[in-house]
This record gives C-alpha cells, structure tokens and sequence, in this order.
C-alpha cells in the first residue's frame, strides 16, 4: 500500500517549519553578529545564572505545589461515577476557555497592595500586605495557569486503576499507607512524571507570568529570550544562546522524568 | 466514612474556588461602571453595548476566529494524512516521526515562537520570499502546532481500526478512494473531529508563538489583550470574555444534558 | 448584526460631524484624497497612550484620517524606544510611521533604518517652529518631523509624600520603601541616576556608568515594580506613591487622580523630543507622509496635543490651545528649568552595549536570592536522584520476584 505517502506534505512541513527554525537558534547562537563561528554568546549566558536558577527553582516549587494540589483531588474524581467524573473533568477545562491573559490580570486586581483581597482583610484590621511583585505571587501565577495540565493526567491514569485491586490490597491485610504506596502511587507513576513535564515546560519558560505579577524584577528566563528578540536589550544571537541553554535544561528534566517510568504514555496524557 | 466523603467534598470544592475565582472577578467587573479596575462604582451594562462598537476588539475577535479555522482546517487535513501515512510505516520509522512529532508540544512556546520568528525573517531577507509579518505567517505558525495534535487524536482510531475492513471494501468492488472514503474515514472521524476540536481550541487561546509571528495587520484577541495589559484592560474585553465563557459553559451543558437523556432513554430501551 | 451596523453607522456619522463642527480649517481635498478607493494601509507604530484616541470625546486622530483619505491604519503600540529598535531590528514587521524619540532617531539614522522625506509632501511641516527644526539628532532635518516634546520629573501623590519633592533623591528614600515605580526602560533609569550623580546623560566612561548601576541596583529594595505604560493605572488607583515619568502623562494622570502632583529635580533633567519616521521598507511611503501631515495640520496637533498633554513643537497648533495649557507650566516649564534640561544623544555602539548588559544585571542581579537558592537546589537534586535509583532498584526487585 503506497499510503505511507501520505505523510510526506507533514514531513515536509515539519522540517520546514520545526526542524529548520530549531537549527537557526543553534545557527544564531553559534555565530557572532558579524557571522563567525564562536562560542562567546554561551558562554555570556553564564552572567544569567542567578535568573536560570531562579527560573528552575520557582518552576519547581511551582510544579511541587501543583502535583500536591492535584494528586488527592484527581484522586477524588477519579473514585466518582462516569457521569460525575465528566462534569468535573470539564469544569477543570472550562476556565481554559477563558484567555489566561485575562485571568492572570484578575490575579494582579486580587493580589495589589489596594486590591480585593487586602481590602477584604483591612475590614478586618489586617494587613495590608505586600503579595503583588514578589516571587511569591509568580509562583502563584504558575500554579494556577498549569494545575489543569496536573490533573488531566494524573486522573487519566486514576481512572484506569480499579477499586478491585484496591479491595483486593485491603483484604490482603494492606493498611491503609500500604496500600497507598506499594498500589496506587506505582500505578499512577506515569500520570505523574507526565504531569510533572507538563506542568514544568511551560512554568520554566514563561515570560508573561513573571512580568505580570512580578512587577519587572522578578525576571526569568523567558523574560531575558523576550528581552534579546523584541525587548529592551535587542541581540538574537545571545537570545538564541539563551533559548538553547533553556531547551538543554528541558531535555535534562525529562530523561529525568523518563527515569521515573520507562514506559511513558505521552498521547494518554496529552489527550 | 460520612466525614471522609466531607472532607473531599471540601477539598475539591477548594480546589475548584481556585480555579474559578479569577473568573468570577472578571465577570463580576464587566459590569462596574468604573472603568478602572478595583473601585466598584456601580452596576452598568454600558460595556456589552459598547463592545459592539470597538471596532478594535471586534477586528481581533474576526482576525482570532480565522486563524483559528483556517489553521486547524489545513493542521487537520494534513494531520489525518500524516497519521495514516505514519500507521502504515514499520515500527522504527514510526518510532522515529512520532519522537520528532512531539517536539512542538514538548518544547516550550516561547522558543517554538522564536524559531519560527527567526524563519521568516530568515526566509524573507536571505531567500527574497514576500514574507512579511502578519496573517499568514500567524496561520502558517498555528499550523504548525496544531498538526501534532490532530496526528495523536488520529493516529490511535487508526490502531484501532480493523486492519482488512479496508481490504474487505476492496474485494466487495469499490475503488481504492471509494474505500477510502466510505470505511476508513468514518471508522476514524471520531478521531478527526476531536483533533480538529483540540486545534481550534489551542489556536484561539494562543498568545505566545502569536505574539513573535503577528504583525500589525494580524491583532488576534490574545494580542489586543497584551497591547492592553500595560496600561488597563478595557471593561469591553471583560465583556467579551464574559460572552466566550458563557457560550462555551452553555454548549458544554447542553452537551452533558443530551448525553444524559440519551443514556436514559438507551437505558429505557434496555430495560424494555 | 444588521441593526448594529446601522448603529455602528449612526456612531461614525456622529463623530464626522463631530470632528466637522470642530474643525476650523477645510482640509485639502485634492491633496488628502489621492489614495481615496485604492484600498491602502498604512502600519503607524506608536508609543503607548501616545494619541488623541477618541475617549473622553476627544478627536479620534486616525479615524478622522481615514475618513478625510480613505486610507486604512492599522495602529499598534510599543513601549520603550529600545522595544521599537528590536520589533524594527528583527521582528520582521513592516511599518510605514514609526515615533523614536531623539537619541534613538539618531541612531536608526546612523544605522540606516530611515527613510528621508519628501517634504514637498508634507506642507504643514511648516507649522513646527523653528526652535525645533535641524535638531541636534537630526541636523538636516531629512528624515523626521518633531511630534511632540517634554521634560522627565517626578510624580507623587501628596496624600502619602507630604514634603516639598525637589530632588531625585527621593527615589532612593527609605521611608517610601514599596511605593516607588521605576522606568523599566534603560536609558531613562540611568538617566536619573546620572542626573542625581551629577554626571552627564551621554556618559560614555564605563566607570560612571557603573556607578550609576550600583546605584540602581541599591534602589531595586525599595522599588515596587519597573513600568513603563502600566504607570498609569498604578498612580491612579493609588498603588504606589512616587514615579519618575514624562511630564505631558502627568497631566493624564492628574485628570483622573486630584491628589497628584509634578516637580522637576534640581539636579536637572532630560529634555526629549520625539519624532515621526518612516522606516527604509515602508510600503507605502507616500500615503505614510499625508499622514505626518495630517499629524501636522494645526487643529489636529492642538486637538491631540490637549488630549496627551506633552509639550507641541508645533506653533500653528500651540495658538489654538487653552490659555489654560498654554500657561501650564508642566507642558511648557519656564526657562530657568529648560536651563538645566540635558537630551539625549545617541550612544556607541559599544557604550550602548554596555548600557544594556548593565541594565540587565540590575534587573536580574537578586542579592537576597543567591545565599540559599543554590545548596537548596542542590540538595533537592541529589535527593531526586538518590530517591529515583531507591525507586528503581525496588521495581526491578519485585519484577525479579515476579
């Protein structure tokens, strides 16, 4: 069958379009504005350091929190009724809908010095505290925009879990923590290091979240990449050498993440 | 037994304020008669009558839509290809596209934006091509991330399907399109429609990959927001927003609503 | 959908008029009408908050241009001068009006970015004032017209800051710790701090330079946020208390908020002037430069201008003004002030670079971060991967037991 032919238009389209643009940032930073060859824009990202650490450090707390979070409750779900799971499954999809723009600016209108939730505290003669413009608040910021892409898959794999063998644990004489951690925690392993990339890409690399409730000086690693291409400091070339220290940095944490579980099931989280 | 059902009731209660509070705050202020945020001065529906009028956001909103159309029209027909293609190839050549088929999901969008940036830039002053910012580099850039996802809702109706109905068709007289068209596509239109569906959906919230490859004669929604964002997101946006949500919560209910009265009558018909 | 459009209709008609009534002088129709049915577009590229948009019943400035040309614009907005370098430099958009301010107009002159006018085309150049025509960054006068003017100085709300506000100095106060926005933009923010240092605005010599950094860098405790746009929402709603901006947004700002107030620091200040360009690429350059004109023609500069609020360097429309703006001493200073007013010039390239990277450091160096941040990634490293290999040992124990 000469169907295999079928899929050349994408694989054309995909060297163009992703293969192609992914080697003109490795071009870009390899290279000086004048065209030689050299590695002098890598090694200036060294003077960023502080903001890489800083990005994988509040990417992580914010992943932790988010897994935290999600871990009981899509346990919870995933125990109810088909029905019931559906309805809450879309109503964790839902606030998708809305442009996460829009909610992350409703954030800076709950979280500023005269917002809403310091002024519901000062009817209660407490406060005002300072929550906008701190690390703080974009890890917040991070927490809330990902936690959905925590849950999907950690409740995609709940689902599969059945009460039997839980049953069966508890009538084998399991407590309770046993049955926890030697059942449904190695069961659920793959919900979770899909959660965990899923929720980590996004939050390291962000630029928007950090400038919103960051107040321009809790910069990350996706601000200093906007910086160099369209901001205040133009050099692509540092800009790709950034970008490629971030796409190193990704690749690190998911062989990580693929040493959780050999067998990952990306299309049963991404879906 | 009673209070652990109380506590995950209230947890995932909690979990769910979380995750709508923002939202109440956006909505609850579309109708504050202060144009500022923050200062409650009044209830008004001054700003769903005045939205209709921007032409501004209304242009973003059609400029939003199309992309949105146009891109996951062409990611699906040339997905639903890819996928078939993809399913008839042996295991390592598989392997190999479907690996190379995750990197724009898996790598972040600010260095999927930056790349294609680089692109056409690349494309328009080294090779001469009429490139320049604007809707169609932001198509050709939703196309571009949208593709995968229809291959991965694709790719597993394909796996699923029964591998001789194809040749079962053949046999029983029609031609390799007829075929084509009257089993294998039906069998996996299930799988079309939620590729097609996902990419709408990624494409209209898309801000990031928008925001290096947009113009100024492409202002999506997304980017008319960002443009507002620095001084004071105009009520009229709230609005709009207010509008999408509702719609969307509504067609999903009525979704959920039409599927429980089908599963009773089935249910109905079984008892029967 | 079709009644909205009629009332989309009644609305434009309404502002026609609206802008009929207020216009004085008939607009040339032989000279505005040449692109009239052509389907053109022109790509304007200006600062934030930066024109007479139609609220508050002011003139809508591109609308009633392209209801008089029948030309489209499609306007989009920038918020630093470096921002427009690079979106230019190498976002690959094309734009047919852009507004750089001096020192970034020279540059883009120097680099090759402008495109020189026919000014021949643009008759109410003779409105500017001489004062501001052959400026210091454009001393030819080839390729950019003056579009507005201002002095940088401090804004504070005097229900929190009761003291006389008279010197740069107040950035850098303790007791305002919280409340003080920042010029997210390199340029301006070195700028106050070379001012408060006493040194030149176009330093070149790397060791002021760096002293102005450490400076900064001794302010970021204090600072709230570093803005540029997002100023005005902050100081309205009463956010922060104290910001270095432009004086024409001050008097935005003051229109909305009663409490604050303006001052220019002894110590001097920046004087700039931004100007309309049009860029080497721009498509449609002769319909780009009706435009300029249209900026240009006396009522349309006094009409913007009162909605802005900056300084016109437009004589025809500064005779059209209030008396009231016309004597305001934040858009028009008295001389003593001018006196002690410093502009920009362009940088080399070098100086710039290091300017740059500078700022950078400011903004990214977090001293309280760098003392815990390490060991404990450190250890949540090793711990992950000691606890990664106990996992996997156990699994390949229980699969042998199976």
């Amino acid at each position: 069958m000469k169907a295999k032919f079928a899929s050349v238009p994408y694989l054309l389209w995909m060297v163009i379009f992703t293969i192609v643009p992914m080697l003109l940032i490795l071009l870009f930073a390899f290279t000086s504005p004048e065209g030689g060859f050299t590695i002098a824009n890598i090694s200036a990202v060294g003077r960023y350091t502080d903001v890489i650490m800083k990005s994988i450090w509040l990417a992580a707390i914010a992943t932790a929190i988010c897994l935290l979070l999600s871990y009981p409750f899509a346990y919870i779900i995933s125990r109810r009724s088909a029905r019931r799971q559906q309805v809450s499954l879309m109503l964790i999809m839902l606030p998708m809908w809305m442009s996460f723009l829009l909610r992350t600016f409703a954030w800076m209108t709950l979280l500023e010095k005269t917002g809403l939730i310091n002024r519901i505290l000062g009817v209660f003669g407490i406060g005002p505290f300072e929550m906008i413009n701190t690390p703080g608040a974009v890890v917040l910021g991070m927490v809330y925009n990902y936690l959905p892409f925590m849950i999907l898959p950690l409740h995609s794999v709940m689902m599969k879990i059945e009460d039997s063998i839980i049953e069966a644990a508890q009538d084998l004489g399991a407590s309770p923590m046993r049955v926890f951690f030697r059942v449904v925690l190695p069961l659920s392993f793959p919900g979770v290091s899909s959660g965990i990339t899923m929720v980590f890409v996004p939050a390291v690399s962000t630029f928007i979240i950090s400038r919103m409730l960051g107040g321009g000086s809790n910069l990350l690693i996706g601000d200093l990449i906007d910086m160099q291409f369209l901001g205040n400091a133009y050099n692509p070339h540092l800009g790709s050498a950034i970008s490629l220290v971030l796409m190193v940095i990704i690749l690190l944490c998911m062989s990580i993440m693929n040493q959780f579980d050999d067998d990952v099931d990306m299309e049963g989280a991404i879906l | 037994m009673n209070r652990h059902k109380g506590i995950s009731r209230f947890y995932t209660g909690a979990v769910m304020a979380f995750l709508y509070l923002p939202i109440i705050v956006l909505i609850v202020f579309s109708f504050n008669k202060n144009k500022s945020r923050g200062a409650w001065t009044g209830f008004t529906f001054d700003w769903y009558v005045k939205l209709f009028s921007n032409e501004m956001i209304l242009t973003a909103f059609m400029n939003t839509l199309l992309v949105a159309l146009v891109s996951s029209i062409f990611a699906t027909v040339i997905g639903t290809a890819a996928a078939i293609g993809i399913n008839s190839m042996n295991r390592w050549m598989k392997k190999t596209i479907r690996t190379l088929t995750y990197i724009p999901i898996m790598s972040p969008e600010i260095i999927m934006g930056v790349s294609l940036m680089l692109l056409f830039v690349f494309l328009r002053t080294e090779m001469g091509l009429p490139l320049e910012m604007g809707l169609l580099t932001l198509i050709l850039s939703h196309i571009t991330f949208n593709i995968p996802y229809v291959i991965f809702n694709v790719l597993p109706k394909l796996r699923q399907m029964d591998k001789y109905a194809y040749d079962a068709a053949l046999d029983l007289g029609c031609n390799p399109w007829q075929a084509f068209y009257k089993v294998v596509i039906p069998e996996i239109m299930p799988g079309i429609t939620a590729g097609f569906l996902m990419a709408v959906t990624y494409s209209l919230d898309d801000f990031v990959i928008s925001y290096f490859t947009a113009g100024p004669t492409s202002q999506t929604l997304p980017l008319a927001i960002w443009g507002q964002l620095r001084r004071r997101v105009s009520p009229e946006m709230n609005a709009l927003s207010a509008i999408i949500f509702v719609i969307v919560l509504l067609i999903l209910l009525a979704g959920n609503l039409s599927a429980i009265r089908r599963e009773n009558r089935e249910r109905r018909v079984v008892e029967r | 959908m079709k009644q909205l459009s009629t009332l989309a209709a009644a609305l434009c008609c309404l502002c026609l008029f609206g802008l009929a009534a207020h216009a004085q002088e008939a607009f040339d129709e032989n000279y505005y009408g040449r692109f009239r049915g052509q389907n053109i577009a022109i790509n304007v590229f200006n600062w934030g908050e930066y024109i007479s948009d139609g609220s508050d019943d002011s003139l809508d400035v591109n609308k009633a241009f392209e209801e008089l040309t029948g030309i489209t614009v499609n306007y989009a907005t920038f918020a630093t001068n470096e921002e427009l370098y690079s979106k230019l430099k190498g976002g690959g958009s094309r734009y047919d009006i852009i507004i750089p301010s001096d020192y970034m107009v020279a540059r883009m002159i120097d680099e090759g970015m402008l495109e020189q006018l026919d000014f021949s085309n643009i008759p109410s150049f003779e409105n500017i004032d001489p004062q501001y025509r052959n400026p210091e960054y454009d001393p030819e006068n080839l390729y950019s017209v003056p579009y507005t003017a201002g002095t940088v100085g401090i804004i504070y709300d005097t229900t929190r800051v009761q003291e006389p506000v008279d010197s740069w100095g107040i950035l850098w106060d303790e007791r305002y710790r919280g409340d003080i926005l920042m010029f997210s933009n390199s340029r301006d923010a070195f700028g106050i701090a070379e001012k408060y240092l006493g040194f030149s605005l176009n330093s070149t010599d790397p060791a002021e330079l760096s002293a102005c950094a450490d400076l900064l860098l001794s302010q970021k405790p204090l600072v709230q946020a570093y803005v540029m746009d997002e100023i005005f929402d902050k100081m309205i709603s009463g956010e922060a208390a104290i910001a270095p901006y432009y004086a024409g947004d001050y008097l935005t700002m003051a229109d909305t908020n009663g409490n604050l107030s303006f001052s220019i620091p002894k110590e001097g200040t920046n004087l700039f002037v931004d100007a309309i360009c049009i860029p080497k690429g721009a498509q449609q350059k002769e319909a780009a430069e009706l435009y300029i004109n249209f900026m240009c023609e006396g009522q349309v500069a006094a009409d913007n201008i009162s909605y802005i609020g900056y300084t016109t360097p437009n004589s025809a429309a500064y005779q059209l003004l209030d008396p009231e703006i016309q004597q305001n001493p934040v858009s028009y200073p008295p001389a003593e002030v001018l006196e002690n007013t410093e502009p920009f010039l362009a940088l080399d390239q070098e100086t710039g670079l290091l300017l740059d990277s500078l700022w950078t450091d400011v903004l990214t160096t977090d001293s309280s971060y760098n003392k815990w941040v390490m060991p404990v990634f450190v250890v949540v490293a090793v711990a992950l991967s000691v606890s990664l290999t106990v996992a996997r040992q156990l699994r390949k124990k229980r699969d042998q037991l199976k």
